[in-house]
């Protein structure tokens, strides 16, 4: 090829603060000066774990649908949820209960939609968040769409959208950004790149040397970061919102991170990996570097951690009881939830399924 | 009040609405400088803004996923696909989200949104350009599909659409855009979204169409009188859901069942028509139901698209085999 002159060329760049031996590896973030928050953020992880351990033991008792376990994304999941605002908007894939939980949607909700009940998705805190997506990629147009709104109403709003690295290979994933670029919309997208999708790795869905330059064709600054690092997750996301909640435009961040878990309960893992892989993954999880720091801080220690995780435990098995005792919607919600009325066509079928109904009763 | 066409027509509604409706936002792909390529949305972005009138990237799914956003974000989206034949990239859009939102959230967020799209063929358009695919979208419950055959009808209808708490398919006939002339009031009055429209009454035959095969229908129905026979035309204009009730009290009445459609016949929704006729009022009938449509083959290019498309002598044929049996 002709070596012409170079019109285009760019970086990527990589940020991590949090080493895996919970050491620092570059400079902290300002909100570390607040211990409280630092052990918000720890707890609110832990909470994620001891959720997602009782959900897919409820799944292999015969209790829950099929469930995509967190483990391992929490350090993404919450430092993203702490960096919103409540007002913004969030659209998730179907993994990330930490972001969900900070924003207050309740264990109970995440239990009823894997659960098999629509009820699930009946967010009080945030009603203006979008339920969990689970065709591929298909939420990142509706979050540009989101974003758009913001912008013609002058808001001083963002919308937060999650997607996979394999949703990066959908063709949603590049139409959204490219609209968010061409329109600078206040939209931060964050790529959690966890290595699989399903059975297929990175390396088999792109030729990229990282998920993060995938913006940069569509005008978007984008950066790579340690998504196994609360710290530095919550401090990329908050610059990234600022910047575009005062009309900076949009940004993509890169979170490496590793699903720890199958990717859901119908999954078997061992299938398409090694166990080597898993076991250098475990070494750098998330919670564990977040609970040396602190206590390297003196902010947390044995008892504090027995505290937390009792109170996680009951907790949960607070939302379960819950759960289970949560009696199944009426057939008619199938019906009446389609329009805001009603149509007069669909009433037989809607008196068809009561009866049906009543008959099993 | 003036004589306009369908396509001034639509042009109007989105005028209207957009001046009393502060949250309608129009977007898609040339409608704002380029007023849309049949010029649906012409002189809008002029009057009012770009915030207001947006073009977008040459993106379907993107159109009706942004949409989807919009709506969900309290705003009203009036979204333009620029061919029915361009609408499979937006279909993971609205069959996926669209048309499930307000039911898998109950009611918690709700997409209030038109997609318009011009639909069928007749004016010598390139390849992909000429689809009739309504019966995709009436697979989908969720959504209403709207097919407007007349100036007016596009007028009152669009606004319906508009002011419709949920997603509501708009198909615009092409070749009526400009077929014809009528008195279309500026008055803010929408139709009712749900309702078939009696375009002729009729003793001995229910004609039962939409879009511009209505056209052909009625010209046949004239015919037809010339020879001493009386059609119903109706025009279901709803797609989705289906007003069922006209068209069984029609069928009650006339004891005979015609369906026309442009759209290829397998598993179009005259197949549904029919099979509710025959559930429903078959002791009506006194002869079985016929459909004449398009045939099961590829929208043909354009030398050949009237051949494709059924003309009046399919129409009266398939009238005068529905009377003799």
């Amino acid at each position: 090829m002709n070596s012409g002159k170079v019109v285009a060329s760019f970086e990527i760049a990589y940020r991590g603060c949090l080493a895996s031996d919970g050491t620092l590896c570059g400079p902290l973030p300002e909100f570390a000066a607040d211990d409280e928050l630092l052990r918000r953020l720890y707890r609110a992880m832990v909470r994620a774990r001891v959720f997602d351990t009782k959900a897919v033991n409820l799944q292999r008792t015969g209790k829950l649908g099929t469930y995509p376990s967190c483990l391992g994304h929490e350090a993404t999941h919450v430092g993203v949820g702490s960096a919103m605002r409540p007002e913004d908007v969030l659209f998730t894939v179907y993994r990330e209960i930490g972001s969900k939980f900070w924003r207050g949607v309740e264990m109970l909700d995440v239990l009823l939609y894997w659960g098999g009940d629509e009820r699930g998705t009946c967010y009080r805190q945030t009603p203006q968040d979008f339920p969990f997506c689970v065709p591929i990629a298909s939420q990142m147009p509706q979050a540009a769409g989101a974003a758009l709104a913001m912008q013609i109403r002058g808001e001083p709003r963002c919308v937060l959208a999650y997607v996979g690295d394999g949703g990066t290979s959908q063709g949603a994933f590049y139409e959204a950004l490219n609209l968010a670029g061409a329109k600078r919309l206040p939209l931060v997208c964050v790529i959690v790149n966890n290595r699989w999708a399903i059975s297929v790795p990175v390396s088999a869905q792109t030729a990229a040397q990282t998920l993060a330059q995938k913006a940069i064709a569509a005008g978007i600054p984008a950066v790579q970061i340690d998504g196994n690092d609360v710290l530095i997750v919550r401090q990329t996301v908050s610059e990234a919102l600022a910047r575009a909640r005062s009309g900076g435009g949009p940004s993509v961040i890169e979170a490496l991170t590793y699903r720890l878990s199958d990717h859901t309960t119908s999954d078997d893992a061992t299938r398409y990996r090694e166990a080597a892989e898993v076991e250098a993954a475990q070494r750098i999880e998330p919670l564990i570097r977040t609970r040396t720091f602190l206590e390297s801080r003196g902010l947390w220690n044995d008892a504090a951690e027995a505290e937390l995780r009792r109170d996680c435990t009951a907790a949960v098995e607070l939302a379960v009881k819950q759960y289970l005792a949560t009696p199944k919607q009426s057939t008619d919600s199938m019906f009446d939830h389609l329009h805001a009325r009603l149509p007069p066509a669909l009433r037989a079928q809607r008196e068809d399924a009561r009866r049906y109904a009543a008959l099993k009763s | 009040m003036g004589k306009m066409t369908m396509v001034e027509a639509i042009n109007m509604a989105h005028a209207f609405e957009i001046t009393q409706d502060p949250s309608v936002v129009v977007l898609g792909e040339d409608v704002g400088v380029n007023g849309g390529v049949f010029r649906a949305t012409a002189g809008l972005q002029q009057r009012f803004g770009k915030a207001r009138v947006q073009d977008t990237p040459l993106a379907e799914g993107l159109i009706a996923g942004a949409a989807i956003g919009l709506a969900a974000s309290g705003l009203k989206p009036v979204a333009e696909i620029q061919f029915m034949g361009f609408i499979y990239p937006a279909l993971d859009q609205i069959a996926s989200h669209m048309a499930r939102l307000r039911n898998r959230t109950r009611g918690r967020l709700t997409c209030p949104l038109v997609l318009r799209m011009p639909h069928g063929g007749g004016i010598h358009a390139p390849e992909h350009h000429s689809e009739s695919l309504e019966a995709l979208l009436c697979h989908h419950p969720g959504l209403r599909v709207v097919c407007p055959s007349s100036p007016a009808r596009a007028y009152g209808l669009l606004l319906a659409a508009i002011r419709d708490p949920d997603p509501v398919m708009f198909l615009e006939p092409v070749r009526l855009y400009r077929f014809a002339r009528q008195d279309v009031d500026d008055d803010g009055q929408a139709l009712p979204i749900g309702r078939c429209f009696v375009l002729r009454a009729g003793t001995d035959l229910t004609i039962v169409s939409w879009g511009a095969m209505t056209v052909d229908c009625l010209k046949a129905a004239e015919q037809m009188e010339t020879e001493g026979v009386s059609c119903e035309v109706i025009d279901v204009a709803t797609l989705a859901p289906l007003d069922l009730d006209t068209i069984l009290e029609s069928v009650a009445r006339t004891g005979r069942l015609l369906i026309v459609h442009e759209a290829v016949r397998t598993a179009g929704l005259g197949a549904e028509i029919a099979a509710v006729v025959a559930e429903q009022a078959l002791y009506d009938l006194e002869g079985p139901i016929r459909r004449v449509t398009g045939y099961d083959t590829i929208m043909p290019l354009y030398r050949l698209e009237h051949d494709f498309i059924p003309g009046i002598a399919r129409v009266l044929d398939g009238i005068r085999a529905t009377l003799a049996d």
